[in-house]
């Protein structure tokens, strides 16, 4: 069979296959099961704390991230019901303080950029056709950071400790003479843990895109929700170490030790850490949308049932977003006394990035103009996205402007804005690519008819909520206030935003019922329930331990529609070993076997060794040395642990392992 | 529905007028960023449209039920591709020429407010935890003004509000009159407007300041510039001795009790600057910082009990035996 590769690629040499071999069902069945026993980790209690599937492993994150989701909206909900009329007296300025902060250190840090990482570290190897993720154990870990931080952000806003200084945590509000106590502390911690949770992810998406990928894949076939996980992790790799040494090694260092990094009167300077927070705080806004972006594109595709229309387009949007989302940091600090010229350079790009994201858009629409839309829920989500997030993306023009903006910065207009970005171009696309993969990930497809219900509840919920909101920021209404006179006049317009999220609160348990009645009675899935074209649907729904018995053989953009046939496979990797191809990073050439880890204990033990170097330097500083002795040894451990494996071996020859099934 | 209709339309209505309005211009500043809000208002809107037309008919047109097997991927006709690639170029096109547009208007409307306006009334803003002090300049120190909470300035004239934080960062802003200024402890900004219409606009700390961000307003009165020349001599004049013994007893309890701790009223022995300085204290609207009305009953609350009126303010309760608070009520009120 000659190989068709993908329609609109770049020039490459077609590959000439072999004539497919009649597959042999029970030497195949005898290679599962051998893979599955080199691949299963334990069970049990041991296997649960032990585990590095990726597969296990992003699960847990994904729940974690929705519990935190559900945690976020209650504390949005809390907020709501206390603005809902003025000068109301349900939460005191000390709680509420204490919950408008937690919301959005939980939205943002343990919330948003840890489920779109999930995402990509459940997704990614199955789309790249790898066994599994580059780094199992670097992804354990990361998730036992995240949790710890999730835990203790927690228990620390329960023992009445949570931080109150807002998500940004100005200085010097936050600093050691104006917010005493351990509050703060809580927060810069945990900003730490998600940090180094989040470096872990993307460092694992980089190698695992750049190096994993199946033979035939090669940077121009990726598919697009894959780019927008590569650009994403690297603008991780970019942006997060900017937030890491504002609050680990300045703000937390100002608060244990006296650093006064901030405090003015020592010399220090207040608007110093305004800079290095938005040179982390921009770009996480984009490490937020773009992954939603990414699971826009195989929705459109799969219910439109075309390619979509302009990859090249779409790929190239996506890289230039992640660079110009470097320049736009200063547009949060137009109210500051930055001169006037820098100020203008920051509208000019933060206009420019509105291209990228329109090109994006109308590739979109252009695909479904020439396609044959199927609503589904899924599909319906990505409507509500557009609807949504163009609102949020066309005030986001306005705020450029830097005399509209100082209007509007720091009020409920600004608040409207970031949630309509937030939820539109991020939360729609989420939930939609929920209903579209949940199939894979459970093997049942969710209730439809409750995802109508979820979703039409969801989009006027989330409008009804958010759009009044501007009306009020115009009106004077500052964001972060606890409390406001009837005089101003705010009270009708709160009132109709707390209905929305009621309307909101609903669509929320709506889909949580949904997903646990369909996980445990939903219709059978199979394996590629949408007739859709990505690798991840070329396994069983939920895929094996091993994730492909095989590794298949790309030879276009969208495997499962490209070849007439079955999917040709290559064959050769031991299965009594936990062996994976690594290819070259542009062609996806074979280059060599790589021996992945076994389950080990020591990621989660050095999780709780960082969680105690970082809790305990809240209260004394001598804790970091004692962490640093006590995660000395656990790096001993686990490297003692890792020698143990073989090293990697180089593969025969290209040719040896092409053979086609 | 008519009800349903006209409620709308009075929700938004009254967001086009009012004291904390930053569409109900009241300076020339403010009226340029209005213009150009709404006329980005009307362009961002028929974008919106557009956009959303252009995906709800092909949603529309093609929708299929969702029971429907799925149909096997197709490919586009080469032609549909060629179209479609001119039509979304046309689109990018387009977004990058109203960028541009908005690019150099937003960049003409900001350079016309960035203009220093030559002779300015300078006025000091300070920011503390949580209310306003301002300062009124003048060569001759006893004629320098130290205000609390209301910020006067004269209709017509230019004025400079230099921005001054002790604490942390507050944000001055007067939605009525001109956008936003942060004040940056260990920097000094400035900001420049001028009233163009007499009127009593409120402002409100944007910048989250911890505890009781939320009960940090300012009144901004723009008098015409005569009204304002007397209201400065006015404030000039200070305290005067208490004519009846109720007032000058109470002068007294002032003076014992905790009160001259922090405030300070000229004229009399009362220096300290924490807390506002008290020399006008009842010609003043508000109390603690536009979080009351001015009356006597609200400030005997707020002096007896201002921790359940404004949690966490510096205020700290004062037990007065009720003989002396009438007594210093009676005498605060004689500082007009």
């Amino acid at each position: 069979m000659r190989a068709r590769s993908g329609r609109s690629s770049i020039e490459q040499e077609d590959v000439t296959l072999p004539p497919p071999e009649p597959i042999d069902r029970e030497q195949l069945e005898m290679n599962a099961r051998q893979l599955d026993v080199t691949w299963r980790d334990p069970g049990g209690l041991w296997g649960w704390l032990t585990t590095v599937d990726h597969k296990s492993i992003a699960k847990r994150y994904i729940i974690t991230a929705l519990l935190m989701f559900i945690a976020g909206g209650i504390e949005a909900a809390m907020m709501r019901m206390q603005l809902a009329v003025p000068e109301n007296s349900l939460l005191g300025p000390d709680r509420y303080n204490q919950v408008f902060t937690t919301h959005g250190t939980t939205m943002m840090f343990l919330f948003a950029v840890p489920i779109m990482n999930a995402m990509g570290l459940y997704f990614v190897p199955l789309m790249v056709g790898a066994r599994t993720i580059a780094f199992p154990r670097l992804n354990a870990f990361g998730y036992y950071a995240y949790l710890v931080g999730v835990v203790f952000l927690y228990v620390s806003l329960f023992l009445n400790t949570g931080p109150d200084a807002g998500w940004t945590a100005y200085l010097p509000l936050a600093g050691p003479q104006f917010s005493p106590g351990h509050r703060v502390d809580v927060w810069a911690q945990v900003v730490t843990f998600t940090e180094i949770a989040a470096l872990a992810a993307a460092v694992n998406i980089i190698v695992t895109t750049l190096k994993m990928r199946a033979p035939g894949m090669s940077l121009n076939r990726i598919p697009l929700f894959v780019w927008a996980q590569l650009v994403v992790s690297f603008m991780i790799v970019f942006a997060m170490p900017a937030v890491a040494t504002a609050s680990t090694l300045m703000l937390a260092a100002d608060r244990a030790v006296s650093t006064h990094w901030f405090n003015p009167a020592e010399g220090g300077d207040a608007l110093l850490w305004q800079h290095v927070f938005w040179f982390f705080g921009h770009p996480e806004v984009y490490i937020i949308f773009l992954p939603g972006l990414g699971m826009v594109t195989p929705i459109v595709e799969t219910f439109c049932r075309r390619r979509v229309f302009g990859y090249d387009a779409l790929v190239l949007a996506n890289i230039t977003t992640g660079f110009f989302s470097f320049g736009l940091w200063v547009h949060h600090m137009f109210a500051t006394p930055i001169p006037e010229l820098g100020q203008s350079l920051f509208t000019a790009a933060s206009m420019l990035i509105a291209i990228p994201t329109g090109i994006q858009i109308f590739c979109w629409i252009a695909t479904m103009w020439s396609g044959r839309p199927r609503l589904t829920t899924a599909m319906l989500f990505v409507l509500g996205f557009l609807f949504t997030f163009v609102i949020g993306g066309l005030t986001g023009v306005m705020l450029a402007s830097v005399t509209f903006d100082k209007q509007a910065h720091d009020t409920f207009f600004v608040v409207s804005h970031l949630h309509y970005v937030l939820i539109g171009g991020a939360v729609m696309p989420l939930l939609g690519a929920f209903y579209f993969w949940f199939p894979k990930v459970t093997g049942r497809m969710l209730n439809e008819t409750l995802g109508k219900w979820n979703f039409w509840l969801f989009v006027i919920g989330v409008n009804v909520a958010f759009f009044p909101m501007h009306i009020l920021g115009l009106n004077g209404m500052p964001r972060r206030i606890y409390s406001y006179l009837a005089e101003s006049g705010w009270g009708p317009l709160n009132l109709l935003a707390t209905a929305g999220a009621v309307v909101v609160v609903a669509s929320v348990a709506i889909f949580l019922v949904n997903a646990a009645l369909s996980w445990r009675s939903g219709a059978v899935a199979g394996p590629n329930p949408w007739a859709s074209s990505g690798l991840e649907w070329a396994t069983t729904s939920p895929a094996p331990s091993y994730n492909f018995v095989h590794t298949p053989l790309v030879l276009g953009r969208h495997p499962l529609w490209d070849s007439v046939g079955p999917l040709p496979v290559i064959t050769g990797l031991r299965h009594d070993r936990r062996e994976v191809l690594v290819t070259t990073a542009f062609d996806a050439r074979p280059d060599h076997r790589h021996i992945e880890p076994e389950a080990s204990i020591w990621p989660f033990v050095m999780s709780l060794a960082m969680g105690v170097t970082w809790i305990g330097s809240i209260f004394t500083p001598w804790a970091v040395l004692i962490g640093l002795g006590m995660t000395l040894l656990v790096i001993l451990g686990w490297g003692w642990e890792s020698s143990r494996v073989k090293d990697a071996e180089l593969v025969e020859t290209e040719d040896r392992l092409v053979e086609a099934v | 529905m008519m009800r349903a209709g006209r409620l709308a339309l009075v929700i938004l209505l009254g967001a086009c007028s009012g004291q904390q309005n930053a569409l109900d211009p009241a300076s020339a500043q403010n009226r340029s960023i209005t213009v150009m809000f709404w006329a980005m208002l009307v362009v961002a809107s028929l974008i919106w449209l557009a956009v959303t037309a252009a995906f709800l008919v092909p949603a529309v047109r093609q929708r299929r039920t969702t029971r429907e097997e799925a149909e096997p991927a197709f490919e586009v006709p080469a032609e549909t591709s060629r179209r479609q690639t001119r039509i979304v170029s046309a689109a990018t096109a387009g977004t990058v020429l109203i960028l541009l547009l908005f690019l150099i208007y937003d960049f003409g409307v900001g350079r016309a407010l960035a203009a220093h306006p030559g002779r300015a009334l300078t006025i000091e803003l300070v920011g503390h935890q949580w209310w306003w002090e301002v300062h009124y300049a003048d060569p001759d120190p006893s004629k320098i003004v130290i205000d609390a909470n209301e910020l006067h300035l004269p209709v017509g004239q230019p004025v400079q509000i230099k921005l001054v934080s002790r604490d942390v960062i507050h944000s001055f802003w007067v939605p009525n009159l001109i956008g936003k200024r942060d004040l940056i402890p260990g920097y000094t900004s400035s900001i420049f407007f001028t009233a163009d219409r007499p009127g009593v606009y409120r402002a409100q700390c944007a910048e989250f300041c911890g505890h009781e961000h939320a009960k940090m307003a300012l009144a901004v009165v723009a008098h015409p510039a005569n009204e304002f020349v007397a209201w400065l001599d006015r404030q000039r004049t200070p305290a005067a001795e208490p004519s009846d013994s109720l007032a000058t007893s109470g002068k007294h309890v002032f003076l014992s009790a905790a009160c001259s701790k922090c405030h300070a009223i000229t004229g009399v022995e009362a220096y300290s600057t924490v807390g506002p300085n008290l020399t006008h204290l009842a010609s003043r609207r508000t109390l603690a910082a536009g979080t009351l009305p001015n009356t006597r009953g609200n400030l005997g609350g707020w002096i007896v009990d201002p921790q359940s009126i404004k949690p966490g303010a510096r205020m700290p309760s004062n037990q007065l035996e009720s003989r002396d608070l009438v007594a210093l009520l009676a005498y605060l009120q004689t500082l007009k």
